[in-house]
């Protein structure tokens, strides 16, 4: 009896650490050559699960529904094409430097179709997070909105019509491996120096694209 | 002397060409012999064949530094173990039990004097050797390539050190330039054959810039300037850059890699990148030595410090 019990709680422990969120594959039925759209959604708080208040990205399947996620499961040596439907009140960015637009093709990025090189965190609404994959020097900051704008999202996610910025940007994936992406905007709030919690945790903050071949 | 239960009924050997051979100290000097020879040839080969290519290489001085103390390390080293083994082999061979014959027990142990003296000497000078070179060697060239705080005590002979500053945010490295602007980029680009100084900080946790090959490795502090010096070969070539401090879920990702160009390649490179960068450096804050991160995350900016720098020594290209 005794050894059932531990078999279970081991079990089960490694299931709970094992655990990972669905992955959005945008692999299944792609034609090589032909680009990939990703659409992903950053929003303050995604409002329900086990933590509701936790800043999240959301991806929205080939099939149009939104996935809680940050698995994006990629082909290879194909151009991917990004919209980021951005929600988030922002900030100045902890460095500067990520205000800048890197890695992407023709090394813009469009926030509401205007082409941008770079963010002055230190204005306006500041910068809300940053779409970084350090391993392919990609980094793209997404503009924060205002958070007193009477639209202001504060539905549990997805957030449809709320005040937000829409962000374009396209990169070409590499050969097959599992890049990490991350945001440089310490957005964990209440976790030391902001980078504990969501920052941390896949399916919020942290994620990886799955490039396949 | 007695027979082994193994071999009941056995009668101990106490012929007088037994007792003899047990005595013979001629054991010793053959296994001194032979320790010796093995000991000389496998030295000669490890520091001439092996020492070469030992990590960390020789791309700066420090490099080349550490690279000879783990030759001059292990050349010492390896005598002792030699021993240990060509006694471990000797005793197999020569004294195996023959087939057939009944086990005995041997003589028993008595004191050596000087067995015992000798061990101890020798022994203790091989440490304390090691413990001279080793502390020595810590402190050279200009820090060994260590962390040496904001006042560093150890600098180079030469007085045009490259000043670059290494800051670690969780989880990416990026580094400024002060001697051209004070741009900052993600790409750590030195020259060769020029002595740098490494001014690293951090701008939330602890993390620590080990830059292995160029025998670099200091820690990232908050709020803190943490110097190491390097002085570059004439070699280019890339090397990697680790985060040498667990700092985060993402800490084994902190790893990138650097490249060491020829003066004039790498003056047209920060000549370059300044002028590129120059919109995104009006943004940066004010080049400081250190930076005080907000603890308290999302509206944590990248303030400047207001501590001077740690001394006199002259920055690249004054």
């Amino acid at each position: 009896m005794f050894a059932v019990v531990v078999a279970l709680v081991v079990f089960g422990a490694m299931a709970f650490v094992g655990s990972t969120p669905p992955a959005a594959d945008y692999t299944q039925g792609h034609q090589p050559g032909q680009p990939v759209n990703v659409t992903l959604q950053t929003v303050g708080s995604i409002g329900y699960g086990v933590h509701p208040d936790w800043v999240s990205y959301l991806a929205e399947a080939p099939g149009g529904q939104w996935v809680h996620t940050t698995l994006l499961k990629l082909p290879a040596h194909s151009k991917i094409n990004v919209t980021i439907l951005q929600y988030d009140s922002g900030s100045p960015l902890r460095n500067a430097f990520f205000g800048q637009v890197q890695g992407t093709s023709g090394g813009d990025e469009f926030i509401n179709g205007k082409p941008t090189r770079l963010v002055n965190s230190n204005a306006g609404n500041g910068v809300a997070h940053t779409f970084s994959v350090p391993a392919l020097d990609i980094n793209v900051p997404l503009l924060g909105v205002d958070p007193s704008a009477s639209n202001f999202c504060s539905t549990p996610a997805p957030c449809g019509s709320a005040e937000h910025y829409t962000v374009q940007f396209s990169f070409v994936t590499p050969g097959p491996g599992d890049y990490r992406f991350q945001c440089f905007i310490p957005c964990g709030l209440g976790y030391l120096y902001g980078n504990g919690g969501p920052m941390s945790t896949i399916g919020y903050m942290g994620g990886f694209l799955e490039v396949t071949a | 002397m007695t027979a082994l239960p193994e071999t009941p009924g056995a009668a101990p050997d106490t012929s007088p060409a037994a007792a003899a051979d047990r005595s013979d100290s001629g054991h010793g000097r053959r296994i001194f012999a032979i320790w010796l020879v093995v000991a000389v040839v496998i030295d000669v080969l490890f520091v001439f064949l092996a020492g070469p290519h030992l990590p960390p290489g020789a791309m700066t001085q420090n490099a080349r530094s550490q690279q000879i103390d783990f030759t001059v390390i292990t050349a010492t080293a390896l005598p002792v173990i030699l021993f240990v083994w060509v006694y471990f082999a000797y005793a197999l061979i020569v004294w195996r039990h023959p087939k057939g014959e009944p086990l005995t027990d041997g003589p028993p142990l008595r004191g050596h004097f000087r067995i015992q003296a000798s061990w101890i000497a020798v022994t203790t000078v091989i440490v304390m050797a090691m413990f001279v070179y080793g502390t020595v060697e810590l402190i050279g060239p200009a820090g060994a390539g260590g962390g040496e705080g904001p006042a560093p005590i150890w600098t180079p002979a030469s007085s045009n050190v490259l000043v670059i500053q290494v800051i670690g945010q969780q989880w990416r490295w990026t580094y400024r330039y002060p001697s051209f602007g004070g741009f900052e980029t993600d790409q750590l680009v030195i020259p060769n054959d020029t002595a740098i100084a490494f001014h690293v900080t951090s701008l939330d946790v602890i993390h620590s810039f080990w830059a292995y090959q160029l025998g670099v490795k200091s820690d990232a502090n908050p709020g803190s300037d943490n110097v190491a010096f390097t002085t570059t070969g004439s070699a280019t070539g890339t090397f990697i850059v680790r985060c040498a401090e667990l700092c985060g879920i993402w800490h084994a990702d902190m790893t990138t890699s650097g490249v060491v160009l020829s003066k004039s390649a790498f003056e047209r490179w920060a000549t370059l990148t300044e002028v590129k960068q120059a919109a995104a450096t009006a943004l940066l804050p004010k080049f400081a030595w250190s930076y005080t991160p907000d603890a308290n995350g999302a509206d944590g900016g990248y303030y400047p410090d207001s501590k001077d720098p740690y001394s006199s020594v002259q920055t690249y290209g004054s």
